[in-house]
């Protein structure tokens, strides 16, 4: 299946990636489609980016439906963890 | 056979990658343009290109993502083309385009000229075959030729249906049973709709099979439909695009 769809979200942080360098990224690209990597038929894919770094400057994950639904609990439960503010 | 990477006139002039793959000699022979998946122009399509060349045409298959991402590794290049809401219409009929071109002046053409397209390739290879004078065309499991992408799709894809009376090829299609996008009823949708416009079509769905089942490097791999579904694309691609072909 190919979704097609494609969410993308601005985002401020850093990410450690190409040749293990850390670097800021301005840019996620989310959804739900075939893998490169991942032995699955169709993975969540994150793709964490700074376009104006080129193609190459991006931090790219690839999980299992149940994988990534446990991961997005897990962000919220972090996030609920420490107050507004902190 | 030779293989080589080649930069050729795409839409609007622009130029732009293309893998090539030619058998060895002179004899003359028809050419197929390779048009590959969403993940990109990656070491799996050109496997493909060069299976063609093992039977018997030209083939070639641009680099669809080359203007927003060149020289980048295929999944990096995808990835920007997916953020960037993927490639316009228009721009894959004029990259196709031409790659035909490339291929018709070949010394080894015969002039004659199929396209195919796997996944999001398969939408579009019918999407050249609407535009573009080829003399075949095969779809392989392609989302939105029929059906309605979802409100609010952040990808700029529409269905081909009010393009299909533009369909000037025979046209091949192959798809999995178990797929949703096609599903059998997108696909049975195409099937009467080229039935009533008089084109001429053939498709071919395999029980068992699911999205991308001639993919040999991801578990949606099915050997037998892969293998079934060759022989019907050698097959057609020998009917139309051989020197006394239709």
């Amino acid at each position: 299946m190919c979704t097609y769809a494609t969410v993308t979200e601005s985002v401020d942080g850093s990410a450690k990636g190409p040749g293990g360098q850390w670097f800021h990224v301005s840019d996620a690209t989310v959804y739900y489609d075939h893998p490169v990597h991942a032995m699955a038929e169709h993975t969540l894919n994150i793709d964490l980016a700074d376009p104006s770094r080129g193609p190459g400057q991006r931090v790219a994950v690839e999980l299992t439906r149940a994988s990534a639904t446990r991961l997005r609990d897990a962000i919220d439960t972090a996030l609920a963890s420490a107050p507004e503010g902190v | 056979m030779h293989t080589t990477t080649i930069r050729i006139a795409g839409a609007d002039g622009d130029e732009i990658e293309a893998y090539l793959a030619r058998p060895d000699g002179d004899a003359p022979r028809g050419g197929v343009v390779v048009i590959h998946h969403m993940p990109g122009y990656d070491r799996a399509t050109k496997e493909i290109v060069r299976r063609f060349a093992e039977l018997g045409y030209d083939a070639i298959c641009p680099n669809l993502y080359w203007r927003e991402a060149p020289g980048a590794d295929p999944s990096d290049a995808a990835a920007t083309a997916r953020a960037n809401g993927g490639v316009p219409d228009a721009r894959l009929v004029g990259d196709v385009g031409g790659a035909a071109a490339h291929l018709r002046s070949l010394p080894s053409s015969n002039g004659k000229v199929g396209v195919i397209g796997y996944c999001s390739g398969g939408r579009q290879s019918v999407l050249a075959a609407c535009h573009l004078d080829v003399d075949a065309a095969v779809d392989c499991y392609g989302a939105f030729v029929t059906g309605t992408p979802p409100e609010g799709f952040p990808l700029k894809v529409t269905n081909l249906v009010d393009q299909l009376p533009g369909l000037r090829a025979p046209l091949l299609g192959l798809f999995g049973a178990d797929d949703k996008t096609p599903s059998p009823e997108h696909v049975a949708e195409l099937d009467t709709r080229l039935t009533e416009l008089g084109k001429p079509h053939e498709f071919h769905s395999y029980e068992g099979a699911p999205h991308a089942f001639f993919a040999v490097d991801r578990p949606s791999y099915r050997p037998e439909a892969a293998n079934d579904g060759w022989e019907r694309i050698a097959t057609f691609f020998a009917t139309h695009l051989s020197t006394q072909g239709a």
